[in-house]
């Protein structure tokens, strides 16, 4: 009787890191490298990105200048 | 450690929706984007010889007008394109429903409303040679914004109970109640017209390139489940 909740308790936590594995690290990490190339597109302060960026900056509505 | 196939599918299908969007959307600004920016520079130029003072000391690398600078336009653009394409899949991911590309429209509204719309309320798109706040204030109010919008419709579309659907209006309102950073004296090298005529363009632009970064996602990034 006793057995059930504890196997039940097993199967969920592995259910969880199933969901860990497969869904919530992958997103996070393709989120992550998104917002790596929205920084550096829209945001980095060096010249040189912000020059070659300038009009794409200015057509997506980033703060310019 | 982690799932690789599920992370080289999102990257995969955001690579070519980023690719085709840029493109598109590069093909899109040379309708009127580029040259209401082109034509506001003559003024911002005239204006900053005619106040030598200004004038920059030093200039750093810039690409050559004509090809290279619209090169460059176009991988900025695609960058962004790869960027914006990232998230929506990673929202997509997480919600784990099966897409396609009239799921993907929806996905590509929101971000327009979040990326575009919202901010472009307090912050207009501006043609350069206009005056603004200190940059850091206008792009934390961006970014403020930004977050707060993109929760504001994610509870007020998805919350269960009414009172979150409240806080997602309330949220959605925020920003613009504290507004956004103004300069202390508002001027512009540029014409009104031409500054109208910028923010036109660019409203119809990005609408066009949210629409394909979602409905091309929508369509690449098949899941089954």
């Amino acid at each position: 009787m006793s057995s059930t909740p504890v196997l039940l308790d097993n199967a969920q936590t592995q259910a969880r890191s199933e969901v860990l594995k497969d869904k919530i690290l992958p997103a996070m990490l393709a989120g992550l490298l998104g917002l790596g190339l929205l920084y550096a597109t829209g945001f980095a302060e060096a010249a040189q990105l912000h020059n070659a960026a300038h009009d794409g900056r200015h057509s997506a509505s980033f703060p310019c200048h | 450690m982690f799932n690789p196939t599920t992370f080289r599918e999102l990257v995969t299908a955001a690579l070519w929706t980023g690719l085709l969007a840029g493109l598109l959307l590069t093909a899109v600004q040379q309708i009127q984007v580029i040259p209401t920016l082109l034509q506001a520079e003559v003024y911002e130029e005239a204006a900053s010889v005619a106040n030598a003072a200004n004038s920059h000391e030093h200039h750093d690398w810039q690409p050559e007008n004509g090809w290279e600078r619209t090169f460059f336009t176009a991988v900025a653009n695609i960058s962004l394109g790869v960027g914006f394409a990232l998230l929506i899949g990673s929202v997509m991911c997480l919600r784990s429903r099966p897409s396609n590309w009239r799921k993907g429209l929806l996905w590509g509204l929101a971000g327009y409303l979040t990326f575009f719309v919202a901010p472009s309320l307090g912050l207009p798109p501006e043609v350069p040679g206009t005056t603004a706040a200190k940059l850091s204030d206008r792009q934390s109010w961006w970014l403020i914004t930004v977050l707060d919008t993109g929760f504001g419709l994610s509870l007020l579309a998805f919350a269960k109970t009414r009172i979150n659907k409240f806080f997602g209006i309330v949220l959605l309102a925020a920003p613009h109640l504290i507004s956004a950073p103004q300069p202390e004296v508002h001027s512009s090298a540029a014409p009104d017209e031409l500054a109208q005529s910028f923010i036109a363009a660019t409203v119809f632009a990005n609408a066009v390139f949210w629409l394909a970064i979602g409905g091309l996602m929508g369509q690449f990034y098949k899941k089954d489940l």
